[in-house]
């Protein structure tokens, strides 16, 4: 039997239908707060907390709409710094040499989005890359050829197995590799720098006056809790003078409660940058609501789901104790396998003993220990990268100013490819073994390099050897 | 800004090397110069400095005072950049530069190149001006024309020579220095400098 409908109805449900339409697709566009409907496709891990905000990647005309475009620029506004620090092996500029040009009718290596395209997620590998994994041979098959060790290796490990990487190559390059082949798993002086800003900045404002509980500075009205005093005259911030006012008062404004992120960063410019750079603070950078664990695509407790991240969010505020930061803070919204595998790891085990002074201080691993590393300023102190994301995107990055400090390098490579070690937190041995460094070390010593040559194991120098 | 550059393009073109005719029918640049003066007066600037960081700088410091060394992985080490590491630099810088006056790039290139990821990008005409370079150590450069991927350029080579003992010292010594390389001395021909300008 064949239903029939006469045209009155076809009509009618042909404009509620397009009405109906127009009116979602209004209430998306202008009133609702979740504008998912409208993307083209799902962004990638290190881009999908600002997905809404599409001016962040695409440029505006000079009409007023959206270039569907996607120029290096917009990719720099937040990466340019990583990739300077990078020291990136495929700077965009280099393509621009008469001798490279062949090699763009091989991939447009000029341009970041030949490689990381958006919205495909389908298309999408990890550290977001959307061309075929056997990239690196379009310009280095006859490398490939040509190294005997390379003979046989899958075309998609070039940059997949923690041997190379396309932009930062400062734990894989190949001298690098050959000094430090010979390492232990352990290094026998494991430590990270300890932190001393106050003491510099003490050292640098000799006039500073610490103050005490009498001398705070908040307004008649405001309630100061006897904990809150506490806590901050026996602080860093009261040691080095700073007063109630200097937050909660930035400029002589009226008293606020909740400190900003650019009151924080009045002071603490780098650490500011670092976290607006990482997954905390990326959304405050693009202009958006502050980062919460609901909006994360990593798991998160539940009861932390509308936590807002700022300053505070992890260094609390009054008490400002960095142990606390490095550790308590993360757990409180992190709930993955290696979160939760911590508390079972030698690294815990060691930050349990700095904690209770039996170990020394520089020597416990927490979260932030790999996740937010100690670097030099360039001023002879050291500085917290506060991107957590940064030594992530590869893991590679991790090597030189995280896992060298207390490990080998072979090992420590071994250890970053085993993803189920990561899961494990480290709670092992690695599966495998990379053989970058072995390569590395026999190419210098087929040359006779005699910077290699000196260290390798001989009765007046063993102090490389694993004992 | 622009009368700027070609007021300076037409002096430093005065301090250009004589040198023989170009084998390329170069058309005149913007400026009203040939592609070959151009490049004369670029490889002028580009000798000088590099001959200047070379010996002021590299070969005092690290030779004579041994104040400091210098070392391809400079900021790993902490020490200062080799000269040829200096000079990519500055081209790299170059390349940064949109909207030059002249368009023009230039690199150091060598029939016995330490690193042999260039040595894989020489095209014929830069060994062939290279060649002609060391095997007659008198003349001053190499012109010629070429095209690469669909864009013609003018391409001069100059001699790059040892000015100093830290240029053949470091190269005479290197791990990466094959055995049919040649022991270099003080003003030897160690290579060129590659300066393309595109041409229609």
């Amino acid at each position: 039997m064949t239903i029939r409908f006469d045209r009155r109805f076809q009509a009618t449900a042909w404009l509620l239908l397009s009405g109906g339409l127009a009116a979602w697709w209004s209430h998306v566009f202008f009133q609702a707060e979740d504008k998912t409907a409208l993307l083209p496709g799902k962004t990638s891990h290190g881009h999908y907390q600002i997905e809404l905000q599409c001016s962040a990647c695409h440029d505006t005309e000079p009409d007023g709409l959206l270039d569907s475009a996607v120029s290096n620029n917009a990719c720099l506004k937040c990466h340019d710094s990583d990739l300077e620090e990078a020291d990136d092996s495929h700077p965009p500029i280099k393509f621009k040499k008469p001798e490279n040009r062949p090699f763009l009718a091989k991939i447009d290596a000029r341009r970041c989005v030949t490689c990381h395209t958006e919205h495909k997620p389908a298309a999408t590998a990890p550290m977001g890359l959307t061309v075929p994994a056997d990239y690196c041979a379009y310009c280095h098959q006859s490398t490939i050829e040509e190294r005997e060790t390379h003979q046989g290796l899958g075309f998609e490990t070039c940059a997949t197995a923690g041997c190379h990487n396309y932009h930062d190559n400062r734990a894989l390059y190949e001298r690098h590799l050959a000094l430090h082949a010979l390492e232990p798993a352990h290094l026998p002086d494991a430590h990270v720098a300890t932190l001393d800003s106050l003491r510099a900045y003490l050292t640098a404002h000799p006039e500073t006056k610490a103050l005490t509980a009498a001398d705070a500075d908040a307004p008649p009205g405001v309630q100061l809790s006897a904990a809150h005093l506490g806590q901050w005259s026996a602080d860093a911030h009261a040691l080095a003078g700073v007063n109630c006012s200097a937050c909660h008062q930035p400029d002589k404004a009226a008293w606020q409660d909740q400190v900003a992120v650019a009151t924080c960063a009045s002071c603490h410019p780098g650490e500011e940058a670092g976290f607006l750079r990482g997954k905390h603070g990326m959304r405050l950078a693009a202009g958006l609501s502050p980062m919460t664990p609901a909006l994360a695509r990593q798991p998160m407790h539940a009861d932390a789901a509308h936590r807002q991240l700022d300053c505070a969010s992890c260094h609390g505020s009054h008490d400002f104790d960095p142990r606390a930061a490095a550790y308590s803070a993360c757990i409180q919204c992190h709930d993955d396998d290696h979160t939760r595998a911590y508390q079972g790891s030698a690294h815990f085990t060691t930050w349990q003993r700095e904690l209770s002074g039996v170990a020394a201080a520089g020597t416990g691993v927490s979260c932030a220990t790999c996740h937010m590393p100690r670097l030099e300023d360039g001023d002879r102190g050291h500085l917290v990268e506060h991107n957590q994301s940064a030594t992530l995107t590869p893991n590679e990055k991790m090597l030189r100013p995280v896992c060298q400090q207390c490990h080998g390098l072979p090992f420590a490579i071994d250890a970053l490819a085993d993803r189920e070690l990561i899961e494990r937190n480290f709670t092992g041995a690695p599966a495998g073994h990379v053989p970058s460094t072995d390569w590395a070390l026999q190419r210098a010593i087929d040359r006779a390099d005699p910077e290699i040559l000196e260290l390798l194991p001989s009765p007046e120098n063993d102090k490389n050897t694993d004992k | 800004m622009k009368t700027t550059t070609y007021l300076a393009l037409a002096a430093s073109g005065l301090l250009a090397p004589s040198c023989s005719k170009p084998e390329s029918s170069a058309t005149s640049t913007p400026g009203g110069f040939s592609p070959e003066q151009v490049a004369d007066t670029v490889f002028t600037v580009l000798a000088a400095d590099r001959k200047v960081y070379a010996t002021q700088i590299v070969n005092r410091l690290v030779n004579e005072e041994k104040v400091i060394k210098a070392h391809e992985n400079y900021m790993d080490e902490k020490t200062l950049p080799l000269p040829a590491q200096v000079f990519r630099m500055g081209a790299e810088v170059v390349d940064t530069v949109d909207n030059k006056t002249v368009d023009f790039s230039y690199s150091l290139q060598s029939l016995w190149p330490l690193n042999k990821e260039n040595a894989k990008k020489q095209t014929d005409k830069v060994k062939e001006g290279l060649k002609y370079l060391v095997d007659n150590p008198a003349e001053k450069k190499w012109t010629g024309e070429e095209e690469i991927a669909g864009q013609k350029y003018f391409i001069g080579v100059y001699p790059d020579v040892a000015v100093a003992p830290a240029c053949f010292l470091c190269h005479n010594n290197h791990a990466d220095k094959e055995d049919s390389f040649p022991e270099f001395k003080l003003n030897d021909v160690m290579g060129g400098v590659v300066i393309r300008i595109p041409v229609e």
